[in-house]
């Protein structure tokens, strides 16, 4: 049976529970005081003798080729030192590595860094100067002229998908399920999941519902924005401080792209403002390298400003869908039907694999059919966004399951729970399931006070919506060091963004029983330990802490032998509880221990561990909303999650993630887009005209962990940071509809979209009851 | 940002040399918010800032028989906390409360929202709706315009070269007056407004019928908009949700503005009605004495 907790937020527990000393609590986490206190060092405030400001100039257009760059004129003005193009690029090979964050054309990877030939989109990397103030770069960037000729722009779906749309890629071919096209075109991949006998399926259905939806283009919005430092050593070493989620990556994408050995790089990364999948691919890493190489070596620091931020880096795919369901006249749903056409940006990789295995996730299926497409348009290339893909997909899923069970008369709830996968269920690719806590987190919310609770006044509606997340494992590695006094040093290589630090330490004191103040854990730079996966996929609590447990359980064993050495005695009969070793007659503290056992030999441990039964994590979430009519405005009056967490480990955090995806996850539902002009140019790259929720715009969020350990992690843990974000905008459009009587087929559900769906409504239903009285 | 000389005068003699020596190169800066990020975003290039604060006549407050002499550079936090000015004219404080958090506020001035000229401008259906008088200064001597005359296009005004604003008069409210300020934005905070509305009122002595009403909208049009036929259509009405229902609709169709990121057209002249009857509504409200600062803030974000 699942464990609940409501609402543990701000409440400190002394213990544990569950037999646990250490997880479950909630202590401080180690970066805490630094970065409270400003001392934290971030990307943007490396600073050191010599350093050169790196500018990077941008495209003004969506779409051109590049006829000429002159950079005389820049290289002319006092304090420039050095200015590079794509020409300063070794050039890229056309073949596809797996480089840390999915597979990538290297060529791509290259153009997208600086344009080689073409921009392909407003803010494309054209060019870059360094100069000894920034100032200074600034201008010299002005000064550089580039012809280009302007082509079309294709900006949506169906612009790339039409007879005669223009080209983005001269060299693209469709990748059908490995049968590659013979024809140019803009759609990089299709591919199919299918079960079932889908027609018979809609064919024995009492009902069916098929709609289309629309999802706008999205950015990741973390505060922090990119910046990295690049130095040279005077024997050609080269280091790059800057702000990602995975050292690794960075240093793989950087040592491809510039076509040198790994072993010359070192990557050292520094506090982090945020990512959510938008800190994995590197931007100006190799700019910052290649100018500082052509400004004599001198350290470059290259720091983004927020409108190259939102016009350049990060966003996840807008999208068409279409899903179509159909169910018996007991509910059960007998077939479905998803089609998801995602624009990649431009270059191919949309996140439209992921986002056809969150489709119907949370329901068992027998027969269905999921198409997805994979498509580029002249804007930014498309990077990760927490649970990637998701949110669009079970925004359309969600409306169209609220929309059944309504048209059924059978709670939304009940709905979900008469379809929800369980153990040995299958995802949309095949996948089956281990144990999961899908229709758990559904009775969460049913029971819940909230949902019991009544909800009254005009406009004002509730929602909920399940959301899926497939979470990951990687490759992780790490090592500790017991020093004499008791305590470990706990060295692993992953960002941490979330609270990793003190989730990963927390197992390893847990695994040792010793307190988590005894364990000092720090984030290493990629010459200190072994390759280590991004901080990503929601695993890093699940990985690098099945790590530390190892570490922890082998530090043990050897302090057990090191002490049965020094008593005579077997190994096996040493044991350890409360903190104390013991055989016969001989007993030592946990502390005594610790020098003790290294008074002729120093005691360390590495692992290194790649596991591949990861547990996915599901949610259930529940919105009331007001909507007032005359302007179109929602106001959030009340949100509540129920997340399968596994284990959580570290109790506050888990609810920050829960907290921070469903705040992430109504931005996208009621405001975020980017705004585009017809000739393609992003017109709101700025924290003001692209708006993400203020503190004032949301409740408090209330959570409900609901605990079902994953069985193949020693403490049950399942990644929990990207599951939260999938739900908000489906229970966001169904509160709408119980608060307006609209059913929403496009994001955001801005005032402007709302309003005149309402309108549309009441034209509609005046048309349809003339003469009624 | 590239490289510009900066001015600090004392006087406004001093400072019209200064902005006269510029030529179109020379811009007067109060507390920056709009001008330094336009410098910084390379929307405006300029040889020579002029540092306005040093000189005393911009920085007065004067509140009197008379009404209120508003020196231009004024920051908004200082009239905030001017407990003559809440009292006096609450419904200023509306729009000093929207522009910007608590460290914009800081800064910006209500003279420099003016002479930013934006149509999206918090501040400046306000002063149209308070009757203000906005006084210059200049190479050929001083001269005063109205509020609703002030603005000629977006980011354009009346200023010639070398002249500036040195302040903004209120007049005393008759008795009975009330007004109010409202905008229409997608968040609770940090946005600009999609409408925004200000209106005015002076009631009879009995309360019960409006003497005469000010009402202008901003975001509707290339500069903000003094609704005049809003305004004479309620003189001589009485108190009533229809009186405010035909000025709302005089508002909408006195609004003819754009789509763009931020509206669209029938967005914009709905909410120009909406907006233009829920400021009616408050300044009644407040002309009578009564308490809807509860409302108020909900509606501005400020609950």
């Amino acid at each position: 049976m699942a464990a609940t907790k409501q609402n543990g937020t701000g409440k400190l527990s002394a213990n544990g529970q569950n037999g646990y000393k250490v997880i479950g609590t909630r202590p401080v986490r180690p970066d805490g005081v630094d970065k409270v206190t400003g001392r934290a060092i971030y990307a943007a405030d490396v600073q050191m003798t010599g350093l050169l400001h790196g500018f990077v100039l941008r495209s003004p257009h969506a779409h051109a080729h590049i006829r000429s760059i002159d950079t005389s004129k820049a290289e002319a003005l006092p304090g420039v030192r050095a200015v590079v193009t794509a020409a300063d690029l070794p050039e890229a090979e056309d073949k596809v590595e797996d480089l840390g964050e999915g597979a990538i054309n290297l060529k791509y990877l290259s153009d997208n860094v600086l344009a080689n030939e073409k921009v392909l989109y407003h803010g494309h990397a054209v060019a870059a100067v360094a100069a000894t103030t920034p100032h200074i770069a600034e201008e010299a960037a002005g000064l550089i002229e580039v012809d280009y000729e302007l082509l079309p722009p294709v900006m949506t779906v169906d612009d790339a998908l039409a007879d005669d749309a223009p080209i983005l890629l001269e060299t693209l071919r469709t990748d059908s399920m490995g049968e590659i096209g013979a024809e140019q075109t803009n759609l990089a991949s299709f591919f199919r999941h299918q079960r079932g006998d889908l027609d018979a399926g809609f064919d024995s259905a009492h009902l069916v519902v098929d709609r289309t939806y629309r999802t706008e283009t999205v950015h990741q919005g973390y505060i922090e924005p990119h910046a990295a430092t690049a130095s040279y050593s005077a024997d050609g070493q080269i280091i790059i401080w800057t702000s990602t989620q995975g050292s690794f990556a960075v240093r793989g994408q950087v040592c491809e792209i510039l076509k040198i050995p790994v072993s010359r790089l070192k990557v050292v990364p520094t506090e982090i403002g945020g990512g959510f999948g938008g800190k994995i691919n590197v931007y100006v890493e190799p700019v910052a390298v290649i100018l500082s190489q052509k400004a004599g070596y001198e350290p470059v620091k290259i720091v983004m400003s927020r409108a190259d931020v939102l016009a350049a880096t990060g966003p996840t795919s807008g999208s068409n869908i279409r899903v179509k369901i159909g169910v018996d006249a007991d509910g059960k749903i007998s077939a479905a039907l998803a089609e998801l056409y995602y624009e990649a940006g431009a270059y191919p990789g949309s996140p439209v694999g992921a986002a056809a295995n969150v489709s119907l996730a949370p329901y068992a299926i027998d027969n269905l059919q999921v198409d997805g497409y994979d498509i580029i348009v002249n804007r930014p290339r498309s990077a990760a966004y927490r649970a990637p893909g998701g949110t669009n997909v079970a925004f359309a899923v969600e409306s169209v399951v609220d929309e059944l069970a309504e048209k059924l008369g059978i709670d939304p709830a009940q709905f979900r729970i008469l379809n929800g996968a369980k153990e040995n269920d299958r995802r949309p690719d095949g996948l089956q399931y281990a144990r999961i806590g899908q229709i758990e987190t559904v009775e969460a919310i049913r029971d819940s006070e909230h949902y019991q609770s009544p909800l009254e006044g005009n406009y004002r509606g509730r929602g909920i919506a399940s959301g899926y997340w497939n979470n990951w494992g990687g490759q992780s590695s790490a090592t500790a060091v017991l020093n004499p006094d008791g305590t470990v040093n706990l060295n692993e290589a992953s960002t941490d963004i979330g609270g990793t630090r003190a989730s990963i330490a927390m197992q390893l004191a847990e695994a040792m029983d010793i307190e988590y103040e005894q364990v000092k854990a720090r984030v290493v730079d990629t010459d200190t330990v072994s390759y280590n996966d991004v901080t990503g996929g929601s695993r890093t609590t699940f990985a690098p802490g099945l790590a530390a447990y190892n570490l922890g359980r082998q530090l043990l064993e050897e302090m057990k032998s090191r002490l049965a050495d020094q008593w005579d005695v077997a190994a096996a009969d040493v044991t350890y509880e409360d903190g104390t070793f013991s055989a016969g007659s001989e007993s030592v503290p946990f502390v005594e221990a610790a020098g003790l056992v290294q008074r002729e030999e120093p005691l360390m441990a590495s692992s290194t561990v790649h596991p591949q039964d990861f547990g996915p994590g599901f949610s259930t979430q529940c919105v009331d909303i007001e909507v007032d009519p005359d302007t179109g405005k929602i106001t959030i009056l009340r949100y509540t999650i129920a997340q399968d967490v596994g284990k959580a480990i570290h109790p506050s955090y888990v609810e920050g993630q829960m907290q921070g995806g469903v705040a992430q996850g109504i931005g996208w539902a009621i405001n975020e887009e980017y705004i585009y002009d017809d000739e393609g140019h992003l017109l709101n790259a700025s924290l003001l005209d692209y708006r993400m929720p203020t503190s004032l715009d949301l409740p408090m969020i209330e959570t409900i962990l609901v605990e079902v350990p994953h069985p193949a992690h020693p403490y049950g843990v399942r990644g929990v940071g990207e599951v939260n974000i999938v739900p908000p905008a489906g229970a966001v459009a169904n509160a709408v509809y119980q608060a307006t009587g609209v059913r929403m087929d496009k994001l955001p559900i801005s005032p402007a979209n709302l309003l005149e769906a309402m309108w549309a409504k009441e034209a509609e239903e005046a048309e349809l009851v003339p003469g009624d009285d | 940002m590239q490289a510009f000389d900066f001015v600090a005068p004392t006087s406004v003699d001093e400072a019209i040399s200064a902005l006269a020596a510029g030529g179109g190169r020379a811009r007067p800066l109060s507390g920056g918010t709009d001008l330094i990020a336009q410098l910084q975003e390379g929307r405006l290039a300029l040889d020579t800032v002029v540092d306005l604060k040093r000189i005393p006549e911009l920085m007065a407050i004067s509140i009197s028989g008379d009404g209120l002499t508003l020196g231009a550079s004024v920051a908004c936090h200082s009239i905030n906390a001017n407990q003559a000015i809440r009292d006096a004219y609450p419904a200023l404080i509306d729009s000093t409360h929207l522009i910007g958090g608590t460290q914009i506020q800081g800064r910006a001035s209500i003279g420099g929202n003016l002479c930013n000229s934006s149509p999206a401008a918090d501040s400046i259906p306000n002063l149209i709706a308070h009757s203000v008088t906005c006084h210059i200064a200049g190479p050929n001597g001083r001269r005063s315009v109205a509020a609703e005359d002030f603005c000629t296009g977006p980011g354009r005004n009346v200023l010639g070269t070398g002249e500036f604003l040195v302040a903004l008069e209120f007049p005393t409210p008759p008795a009975n007056f009330g007004a109010a300020y409202l905008r229409f934005i997608p968040r609770n905070e940090m946005d600009i407004a999609v409408v925004g509305a200000g209106s005015s009122v002076v009631l009879s002595d009995d309360k019960s019928t409006i003497q005469s009403a000010r009402v202008s909208l901003g975001a509707v049009a290339p500069t903000p908009l003094f609704v005049e036929e809003a305004g004479d259509a309620l003189a001589g009405q009485p108190v009533s949700e229809e009186s405010l229902a035909k000025a709302a609709d005089l508002a909408k169709a006195a609004a003819r503005p754009i789509s763009d990121m931020r509206g669209t057209i029938p967005q914009r002249k709905h909410l120009s009605a909406v907006l233009t009857q829920r400021t009616l509504r408050i300044a009644i409200d407040r002309a009578r004495g009564t308490n809807t600062v509860d409302e108020l803030g909900r509606l501005n974000g400020h609950g």
